[in-house]
């Protein structure tokens, strides 16, 4: 059943049959769109070395309280989830199978428990873990965000449901901005894309009450990033 | 009453409480601090708005298109996508929907869309419990009223107002922290998304190339209300349609800014279809309704055409010196503030709700806002124009046809222009008085004193003065 | 340099000072001034109002009255954008339309008259004082004036501007809108005297009457003190 479906369009063609003037191409001071818009030219500028990528991700993460870090290598990595575990008295935490998750979970001391998710999972144990721990799609320096999808961060829920999420990234995983985080999508699942891409820009937050900021809403309270090269 | 009555009464029950105006000055003059910085990082933010008014014209222009290409593609991958005319059609296929699927909990992130077709009160009807989930929204629900502003929806609480509503509703202990007040929601509202079944969304855009919808939010629950139950429903209107995914690069971040003043919202989610094969979750299914709702009607005017640009940013209503004063609720309608006044007449009469595009000084601080460069305060001025058209007011023509006798014959305005001040004279003897022409200025503010020689005459004198 | 005036209705018969101060400026500037009998309003009031017929005819007056002028100068934002901006789409697809084209490109609102057509900043203006400046919306939104006034008031010998807060927020004078909505349009002019007498100045300047006629008339019945406004010529007249 698709509905009224004909009717629908049927109004549509008729209504478009006039075609509409240009009205943004003369309110306010008369600039004229080109035709063709590369718009990321009018976006912040990002810089060009991989090095001032890396220091505004840094920033950004900083305005938008994520914590990032940069870790020598996976046992570095393993050794800041422990330090955090610690501090938190973490019992479980979550994570899917991958490269980098599975290099990282070797080195988390025996003491936490590891909650493995890619072959199902059971909602409340999920809710009840302490943190969630992702693998990404991408970093985007421009705005601070990290890119997740269900096929690369273990589903949907991961990274919304338990109170602190914890992504891994490679350095070379940094990319400038949207566009180029979008173009790497398309050019690695084609026409068949994850049934749910993301991006992440800090942790949940709300500012409903008074406009007062207040992290933690629905999903993670906090958000950390560890990089490894 | 009728609304244009009920209107008046409203503005100025509002207008006269200063402390709430007060309160959203305040909040709304730190959203302009904010946007404005998010603005200064842009290269060139006109460019920018140039670029995203091209990107929402296209897909409005050619709507048809874009959404066959939608359909298409969201359903190669598991998706339904129903066409819904009119809102009974959209309620009645979520409604049939919920009942076949022996849904018994409904947990909804915010969507605009369900409160213009009345959603939740027909599912109650049903019998489900349907409770929503954004902080704003679920505040508004217990209080049984509607959102405040499209995108703040309760703006205009203060904390001791949520903490006592907390207190009788959910049983909460009363607190001044709206750190605290969040978590008692938060408390009650996880313990919905695991029992939920079915979860209902908007969206804030369809992407036609790819077959998804996008949602902007900063809290999480749209995630969760997407992620959790089996059936995952989005009730988006059919504008929303936009041409390529990679032109959210440019339509996110103009959201975020138009809309809370952020760089970035905190969670911008693409959803293309239900749990696909290899995932180790997401709903069974998906579905979108495409609701029209009048808005072919909007369409069919090529002039205003552009309205169906709007991503409900609500950067229009932020910057409105309308709204600030009169606040939400008194538009009565859906979608609030400039747009609303926009909009609303091609939805729900223009006889009937022309009063909004009346009520405005056409100070054009909402076209100037707007991430899309909607010409928003002239249309204001061409609703008016075309209920004009449409239907004269008996008394407005009277009066427009004396004017036109009076400014169109320039001995006649020369004569009035002599006799002011002697009307001024006679005026203290009305003022106050049901027969002062003056009074809606002058029980306010005083009126400025004629004075005895009009510039032509000065002008006339000079001349005859240097001959 | 010809400069033909446009006195809208309501400065001819209310403010007739705005209109002579206007004179002494461009005279002293050493241009000519005409000033052409007959005409009255711009049709605002009811091209606002939705009657955009009624409008045309009160227009169509005009559009004769200023036919051979060279440049047309106007006081107010507000009318000034009418022939500027509206007339053009008031009779599109009409006979006048090229008529109202034509007039709309020789229309200036008289600050920006001063700087852009006349090249002029320092108009050899003494004003001992201290003034904020309104930004009429019509003159800034639909003209784009916003530099111009300013520049004009900054050099102007003795006078010290101060900016308001919210500068560019509407007074809530809107035409019929204020008699209308009148308790919107108050609230709106309460909003923006408070930012006024929070500057402490004691003059309230502004490129348009009509916004000043709502603030005065705010200010005269609730100010606290007492702060005068004046129109932009008015400051500049004075030596
Ligand atoms: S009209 Fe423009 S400013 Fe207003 S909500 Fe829509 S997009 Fe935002």
């Amino acid at each position: 059943m698709s509905g009224d479906r004909e009717a629908i369009l049927g109004r549509i063609a008729e209504a478009l049959r006039e075609e509409a003037p240009r009205h943004h191409e003369h309110v306010g001071n008369g600039r004229h769109a080109s035709a063709a818009p590369a718009f990321q030219q009018w976006l912040p500028p990002v810089g060009a070395s991989h090095a001032a990528r890396l220091e505004l991700f840094s920033q950004l993460c900083e305005v938008l309280r994520t914590e990032f870090k940069h870790c020598a290598n996976a046992n570095a990595a393993a050794k800041h989830i422990a330090a955090l575990a610690k501090e938190g008295n973490w019992r479980r935490i979550a994570l899917h199978a991958g490269e980098l998750n599975d290099a990282v979970a070797a080195h988390l001391p025996p003491t936490l428990d590891l909650m493995r998710i890619e072959s199902g999972y059971d909602r409340d144990a999920l809710e009840s873990c302490d943190a969630g721990l992702t693998e990404c799609e991408s970093l985007v320096a421009q705005t601070g965000s990290v890119c997740v999808t269900s096929r690369s961060s273990g589903g949907r829920t991961l990274s919304v449901l338990p109170p602190h999420h914890i992504v891994l990234a490679r350095e070379n995983q940094l990319v400038a901005d949207l566009t180029a985080a979008y173009a790497e999508l398309a050019q690695k699942y084609g026409s068949s894309y994850p049934s749910f891409l993301g991006f992440i820009s800090g942790p949940s937050r709300t500012g409903d009450i008074e406009r007062i900021l207040v992290l933690g809403a629905h999903g993670p309270r906090r958000l950390t990033i560890l990089l490894v090269p | 009453m009728s609304a244009a009555t009920q209107f008046h009464t409203d503005a100025d029950r509002t207008t006269a409480d200063e402390p709430r105006r007060a309160f959203i000055r305040k909040a709304l003059h730190g959203y302009e601090i904010k946007r404005d910085e998010s603005k200064a990082a842009f290269s060139d933010w006109q460019q920018a708005r140039d670029a995203a008014a091209a990107i929402k014209y296209e897909g409005v222009n050619r709507l048809d298109a874009y959404l066959r290409e939608f359909e298409e593609k969201f359903t190669a991958r598991g998706g339904k996508v129903f066409w819904a005319s009119t809102s009974a059609q959209a309620r009645e296929y979520i409604q049939t929907l919920a009942r076949e699927r022996e849904v018994k909990s409904i947990i909804k992130s915010k969507a605009m869309t369900s409160e213009e077709i009345h959603l939740n009160e027909a599912l109650e009807q049903d019998g489900y419990e349907v409770v929503e989930s954004d902080l704003g929204e679920f505040i508004q629900q217990l209080k049984h009223e509607p959102p405040y502003h499209f995108v703040f929806p309760c703006m205009h609480l203060k904390r001791d107002e949520i903490s006592a509503l907390f207190e009788k509703e959910l049983g909460s202990a009363p607190t001044d922290s709206p750190e605290e007040l969040t978590m008692i929601a938060r408390r009650f509202l996880r313990r919905q998304y695991l029992k939920a079944d079915l979860g209902i969304s908007g969206a804030n855009f369809i992407v036609a190339e790819t077959g998804m919808i996008s949602i902007t939010e900063n809290e999480g629950n749209a995630r969760l209300t997407t992620a959790m139950p089996r059936i995952h429903i989005a009730l988006v209107g059919i504008e929303k349609v936009i041409p390529k995914l990679a032109d959210l690069a440019l339509l996110l971040p103009m959201l975020a800014i138009g809309g809370t003043g952020q760089h970035l919202t905190c969670y911008n989610s693409m959803y293309g279809g239900p749990r696909q094969e290899g995932e180790v979750d997401g709903p069974e299914e998906f579905h979108v309704v495409l609701l029209d709702n009048h808005r072919t009607r909007l369409l069919a005017d090529a002039q205003q055409r552009d309205a169906l640009h709007c991503i409900r940013c609500g950067a229009c209503l932020n910057v409105c010196p309308i709204f600030k004063n009169i606040g939400g609720h008194a538009y009565g309608t859906t979608y609030q503030g400039p747009i609303g006044s926009v909009i609303t007449p091609h939805f729900r009469g223009l006889q009937d709700w022309k009063h909004l595009s009346a009520a405005s000084s056409l100070c054009g601080a909402c076209t100037e806002a707007c991430p899309v460069k909607i010409d928003i305060h002239h249309h204001l001025l061409h609703n008016r124009r075309n209920a004009v058209a449409e239907k004269k007011v008996w008394w407005e023509r009277i009066i427009w046809f004396g004017f036109v006798q009076l400014m169109s014959r320039p001995w006649a305005y020369r004569l009035s222009t002599r006799f002011a001040p002697l009307g001024q004279w006679l005026h203290p003897f009305l003022q106050n008085s049901g027969l002062d022409p003056l009074h809606a200025w002058t029980s306010t503010r005083e009126f400025p004193q004629a004075a005895t020689t009009s510039f032509g005459d000065l002008w006339r004198a000079r001349k005859v003065g240097s001959k | 340099m010809r400069v033909t005036l446009f006195v809208p209705c309501f400065i001819d018969s209310l403010y007739p000072g705005v209109a002579m101060a206007m004179v002494k400026v461009i005279e002293r500037l050493g241009h000519e001034v005409d000033y052409p009998e007959g005409q009255t309003c711009c049709g605002q009031p009811p091209f606002n109002s939705g009657y955009w017929d009624e409008a045309r005819a009160v227009a169509e007056r005009q559009l004769a009255v200023f036919r051979d002028a060279e440049v047309v100068v106007s006081g107010s934002g507000s009318c000034g954008a009418m022939f500027k901006v509206f007339y053009p789409e008031l009779f599109a697809k009409t006979a006048q339309e090229s008529a109202a084209q034509a007039l709309s490109a020789k229309t200036y609102e008289f600050s920006e008259f001063l700087v852009s057509k006349l090249g002029v900043r320092d108009v050899g203006a003494t004003f001992e004082g201290k003034v904020t400046f309104h930004d009429g919306c019509h003159g800034l939104r639909e003209l784009g004036t916003k530099a111009a006034p300013r520049e004009l008031l900054r050099h102007v010998k003795g006078l010290e501007l101060i900016e308001m807060g919210e500068a560019e927020a509407c007074c809530g004078f809107g035409g019929m809108f204020a008699v209308k909505f009148p308790q919107i349009s108050t609230a709106m002019a309460e909003v923006k005297c408070n930012s006024i007498v929070e500057t402490g100045v004691e003059y309230v300047v502004s490129n348009d009457s009509s916004c000043l006629m709502q603030i005065q008339g705010y200010l005269s019945r609730h100010s606290p003190r007492v702060v005068k406004s004046l129109h932009l010529a008015e400051v500049l007249a004075r030596t």
